[in-house]
């Protein structure tokens, strides 16, 4: 749109179409006076090549697999595989999510992804006073390496990838299932999977931290190191918007908060020692699929550039891989509503569709019934059945990128990117992502926004359908809601007491004592964690003897 | 005369759940309706919901979980309110609570269960009707 000749009649049409539309709204307004998204960008009536002066193709989106990136990180992108389908699952006792898992793959599923209960997040065994009807309930409970063998029964690690989502005792976690290979004589090189182990977004937005941020930032450093010269294939880390949006942020400021946050994981690798290049591949992202769906593809798509120019610019990296955000999605929990659940299969439908035009590596679709309860079996399948359906009938996987030229859509990236980079100037002005959230300035502005979007539910200016505009009186609530067997909590507590008393505690006040002493120095944790694993220490133990050394993290009063 | 006592809420979050967008917005909207509001933070034991609440003589405790956890963690907290012999704080939960724990959860004596999509203003009409008259 350069010719200066179609340029100006394009202008002459437009100006002849605004002074159309000037009677058009005397006659009928428009249906607000304001459109905005949840970010604060106002969107315009139409979009023209008017709002793409100065446009540069090779610059701002570039070819698919090809800097920044903007387009996708792969050349083929989807015409080569469809995005991993991958549903976040776990509850009870390891036997009875290994049933899940060996149900999912047999549905067509093609990665895994652990969750882990509430005390196994915090580094707790089940019979941790503080575990108290917390076990098995949000995800499933390992308290030693045992559970973890128990929880893969039957599935040969060197074909699946497993993602599991678990941070401040990352560390063990990722050695369990370092031990477990081993004994199932897979090598490291060919473990495939991801680790979430993103500590500062659990001081924002999530709550499962154990340690301060110092100590918390060397056990990630120490990952990356330890995982870039053993498990070459692992993904270090995955740095997450999801659990942002779903505190309530707007889809700027999860894009902004979660690179901020990548920003300083980076700056304190560099610290540790290590290259960029050599961790950079390896760093991956998650990020919520919500409700606007144009802005929702905006904000992927301006992700994906804003980080390629982050590696590229402001940390020297050379290879492409360090350069490509590569990232996880899960549909928007937060959107769902307790009221008429069967509409949010719709939701997630169109939150998978955003994702997909967005370019994601992987996907979680979530289940109608999750504002009720954990999901249901029928549930979880008709969640996987709807990226199914997404990736083999709708046909938007056939071309990359295919909203790519929208004027509204490159518009928008380009917004999107110019707010984040924004929020990322004055998150280095306060001294970065960790001093930004130990002042609370994160928590703040993601408290703020989530109450703007409650008032503005309440006052009627954000319509929930279902919810705030045509409710139905009576409803039948879904049947067979998933219940979590009320013994998982007894019976983890019992096969604690089996292992402690047939395992040799002596090695493992040996290798506990040794993990004393690395933390106290500066070695790499992982070898002496994977050691105490192997003994059969459990993950209680070994948190508590960091915890002696590290101390545990106090929360800023914040309201 | 004294300016009226503000009523006093004590927010609260038992057990090791995270999910703390939901009782932010409710402190924001019950402090914005004139009440005064004490935020406990994350991973508060029912002991120290029960002692803050003393501490801070507070009215009304409302209680957050999404973990799953509430069927001990709500009726725990009104068994040490038993112990210590209070029996006029108006206690309500919320969070991701399945219709068929609640009538157990009334009989404990939580006041009322508040679930996904409820309209603050819901909430802020139900303390001012039932809280306690000083």
């Amino acid at each position: 749109m350069c010719d200066p000749q179609k340029l100006a009649s394009l202008q002459a049409a437009k100006a002849k179409y605004d002074e159309k539309v000037e009677k058009v709204l005397q006659k009928m307004p428009e249906r607000k006076k304001e459109f905005v998204n949840t970010s604060g960008i106002p969107v315009q009536r139409v979009y023209t090549p008017l709002d793409m002066e100065g446009f540069d193709y090779l610059k701002q989106l570039g070819l698919p697999g090809q800097y920044p990136y903007t387009r996708a990180v792969q050349p083929t992108a989807y015409r080569g595989r469809f995005w991993t389908m991958r549903q976040y699952a776990g509850f009870g006792s390891a036997e009875e999510t290994n049933e899940r898992y060996h149900f999912l793959l047999k549905s067509g599923q093609t990665g895994l992804s652990v969750a882990f209960d509430l005390p196994t997040q915090i580094g707790y065994d089940s019979d941790h006073a503080l575990a108290q009807g917390e076990v098995g309930k949000v995800g499933v409970a390992i308290d030693s390496l045992w559970d973890m063998e128990r929880l893969f029964q039957g599935i040969p690690l060197e074909q699946v990838s497993t993602s599991m989502t678990i941070n401040s005792p990352c560390a063990v976690l990722l050695a369990m299932y370092l031990a477990m290979a081993e004994k199932q004589g897979v090598p490291f090189a060919k473990l495939r999977g991801t680790v979430q182990n993103d500590i500062l977004k659990e001081y924002s937005s999530r709550g499962t931290y154990i340690f301060p941020p110092r100590p918390s930032m060397r056990l990630i450093t120490d990952i990356f190191a330890y995982c870039t010269a053993e498990v070459p294939q692992w993904n270090t880390i995955s740095i997450s918007g999801y659990h942002i949006r779903e505190a309530g942020s707007t889809a700027v400021q999860e894009v902004a908060f979660t690179l901020a946050n990548g920003v300083a994981y980076v700056d304190a690798a560099i610290k540790a020692g290590l290259k960029v290049d050599e961790f950079g591949p390896r760093l991956s992202f998650f990020f919520n699929s919500h409700l606007d769906f144009l802005e929702e593809i905006a904000k992927f798509r301006a992700a994906r550039r804003l980080w390629a120019k982050i590696m590229k610019e402001r940390f020297g990296a050379q290879d492409p891989r360090s350069l490509m955000l590569r990232f996880h999605t899960q549909t928007a929990g937060c959107s769902l509503t307790a009221q008429q659940p069967l509409n949010n299969i719709m939701r997630v439908a169109f939150q998978a569709m955003a994702a997909a035009l967005g370019g994601t590596q992987s996907l979680h679709t979530n289940s109608f019934d999750e504002a009720l309860a954990l999901p249901s079996e029928l549930a979880v399948q008709v969640a996987l059945r709807t990226q199914q359906v997404v990736a083999y009938e709708t046909a938007v996987a056939d071309t990359v990128d295919p909203l790519a030229g929208s004027y509204y859509l490159e518009n928008l990236t380009d917004q999107v990117e110019a707010k984040a980079q924004e929020y990322i100037d004055q998150i280095d002005r306060m001294g970065g992502a960790v001093a930004a959230i130990e002042q609370g300035f994160v928590q703040k502005e993601i408290g703020a926004a989530a109450y703007r979007y409650q008032q503005e539910i309440e006052a009627g200016t954000r319509v929930v359908v279902g919810l705030n505009k045509f409710q139905v009186k009576e409803e039948e609530k879904p049947k067979d809601l998933l219940k979590v067997d009320p013994e998982v909590g007894n019976r983890q507590r019992a096969r604690l007491q089996e292992l402690k008393s047939t395992r040799d505690n002596a090695a493992v006040a040996q290798a506990l004592a040794a993990l004393k002493t690395a933390a106290q120095g500066t070695d790499n944790l992982m070898p002496p964690i994977l050691a105490a694993v192997k003994t059969l220490a459990t993950l209680g133990e070994i948190c508590d003897t960091l915890r002696g050394v590290f101390g545990e993290y106090e929360a800023p009063a914040l309201i | 005369m004294s300016a009226e006592r503000k009523i006093r809420v004590l927010a609260a979050k038992p057990g090791l759940d995270g999910h703390d967008r939901g009782v932010k917005v409710i402190c924001a909207a019950l402090r914005d309706s004139g009440m005064e509001v004490i935020y406990t933070g994350l991973r508060q034991t029912p002991e120290q919901i029960v002692a803050a609440a003393v501490q801070e003589d507070a009215d009304v405790i409302a209680m957050s979980v999404l973990s799953g956890a509430h069927n001990y963690l709500f009726p725990r907290v009104m068994e040490l309110l038993k112990e210590k012999g209070i029996k006029d704080v108006l206690v309500m939960g919320g969070g991701i609570i399945p219709e068929e724990d609640v009538p157990a959860l009334k009989a404990a004596g939580i006041a009322a269960i508040f679930g996904p999509g409820t309209d603050t203003k819901d909430i802020i009409g139900f303390i001012k009707e039932n809280v306690r008259q000083r």
